[in-house]
């Protein structure tokens, strides 16, 4: 059973739609004790950082997410801003993030290369995939997904990378750290290529 | 490497779909859902729903029929139509929308850009700008208009456009009147100077007939959004109601020719 992780942030929606779509059982989980029963969590989140840091300390489900991913290991996938929140922080915020992919969130508008391009980062980019990894399975050549975001994660180590993207540079748009996975992209809005990849996650 | 947006735009008018001329005489094209049905099989880049009605009414958002649509859609979606409050966005947001537009309510108060941007995050907030060509003797330049093109302002739309990316606009869209429905090409000279000017993400409305004129536009200013509401309605010059859109070898096709045309020039 998948539980979305509904802290007031992201679109829901969205994702039940595709599950039902995908023929898999989701539901949304609003409380600690409704994220009982999970087997695959979705973190999804948009806009700031701190403002959805903030609201998932609020939730009353942080702790128990944290104990479903961190002790029992549940797979977890991050999206967006919830993949930025995995992080050890942002450049976005002053608050820590969840810290459980290392790294740290950085503007577009520091890097050297990206910097002068439009920001956001908006419209459909190239997924450049690590040969193999499980969260590709059955993907076609040339994935391309939706982005909307002017922060990208950097992950600290780069073995985590399980994709990157180019935008003025390579950054990582995917990562993926034992069976802790996030991606800066859409999957929900992102047609089959997205579709594929919500399939893999639930099967991993 | 990122790739221009290819957009339907579908206007709603009394709940079903139409399509105006000049933003006047609305043409019955069917039904919201349905349309949406179709370019989700058609998989394209993005949507955008205006709600002709709501701004002229000083209606509120229609929520239920959003929530409808945003659960149909399966590509990110762009609402616009009646908004004038940071709590409206919000609420849009959550139904399930990834962007929500604002035009009159903006040109009124840009001060709302800011609001709404502080509630939702500025990637999802879209300024619309509605231009029009001046034709008097000794006028040149364009217009802003809002509620239909009822209403014009006399503002200079590239200085607005700059000042809504200042308040906190993650978009603009703007969308030539002159040439709304008329299928005869986009104003790329507009479109040219908008680019240059501006550093949020473009999208231009209005006039594109055939992939050439969006091949036009997209040679002319690279990657930016390249949204139409005839082009993906209409089928041929008697105007039948037939939604189209590109094959997604086709989008390649024309998207590598025109950036490279961009490139060389």
């Amino acid at each position: 059973m998948i539980r979305i992780v509904d802290y007031g942030v992201g679109n829901i929606q969205a994702f039940m739609t595709m599950f039902k779509r995908l023929g898999l059982e989701a539901t949304r989980a609003r409380t600690a004790s409704e994220l009982e029963g999970a087997t695959r969590l979705i973190l999804p989140g948009v806009g700031a950082f701190d403002h959805a840091m903030t609201l998932l300390n609020q939730s009353g489900m942080r702790e128990r997410l944290e104990e479903m991913v961190q002790q029992r290991q549940i797979p977890v996938l991050g999206i967006c801003v919830g993949m930025q929140m995995l992080a050890g922080g942002s450049d976005e915020g002053e608050l820590p993030g969840l810290n459980w992919v290392p790294g740290q969130v950085k503007a577009f508008a520091s890097h050297p290369q990206s910097k002068d391009l439009p920001m956001p980062h908006m419209g459909w980019n190239d997924l450049v995939v690590k040969p193999g990894h499980k969260l590709f399975t059955a993907f076609e050549p040339e994935p391309r997904f939706y982005f909307l975001h002017s922060y990208y994660f950097e992950a600290a180590d780069k073995a985590d990378v399980a994709a990157t993207a180019e935008y003025g540079h390579h950054f990582d748009c995917v990562v993926s750290r034992g069976h802790i996975h996030g991606v800066q992209c859409h999957p929900e809005k992102s047609h089959h290529f997205g579709a594929q990849l919500l399939k893999n996650f639930a099967e991993l | 490497m990122l790739r221009p947006r290819i957009i339907p735009c579908l206007l709603i008018h009394k709940g079903g779909l139409v399509k105006t001329q000049q933003f006047k005489t609305p043409k019955y094209v069917g039904d919201p859902i349905n349309a949406v049905k179709i370019f989700n099989e058609k998989e394209a880049d993005e949507l955008m729903v205006l709600d002709i009605d709501a701004s002229v009414n000083k209606a509120e958002p229609n929520y239920a029929q959003i929530a409808k649509l945003a659960a149909e859609c399966r590509m990110p979606l762009c609402y616009g139509g009646g908004v004038t409050t940071a709590d409206q966005a919000a609420r849009i947001i959550d139904l399930g929308v990834e962007k929500v537009s604002v035009s009159a309510a903006a040109v009124a108060n840009p001060e709302l850009l800011t609001k709404i941007a502080s509630a939702i995050g500025r990637q999802s907030v879209v300024a619309v700008l509605d231009v029009r060509k001046k034709t008097g003797f000794f006028s040149k330049g364009y217009e802003l208009c809002t509620h239909n093109a009822k209403t014009s302002h006399k503002l200079d739309p590239i200085a607005f456009a700059r000042q809504m990316q200042e308040a906190g606009a993650g978009e603009i869209v703007v969308n030539s009147v002159d040439r709304d429905g008329e299928m005869k090409g986009y104003d790329i000279d507009l479109a040219r100077q908008l680019r240059t000017e501006l550093k949020v993400p473009l999208t231009i409305l209005g006039g594109a007939g055939s992939l050439d004129d969006v091949s036009a536009l997209l040679g002319a200013c690279g990657v930016i959004g390249a949204a139409a509401g005839s082009l993906f309605v209409f089928k041929g010059q008697y105007r039948a109601v037939l939604f189209n859109y590109p094959t997604p070898q086709q989008k390649d096709d024309l998207c590598r020719a025109a950036l490279r045309s961009y490139e060389k020039n």
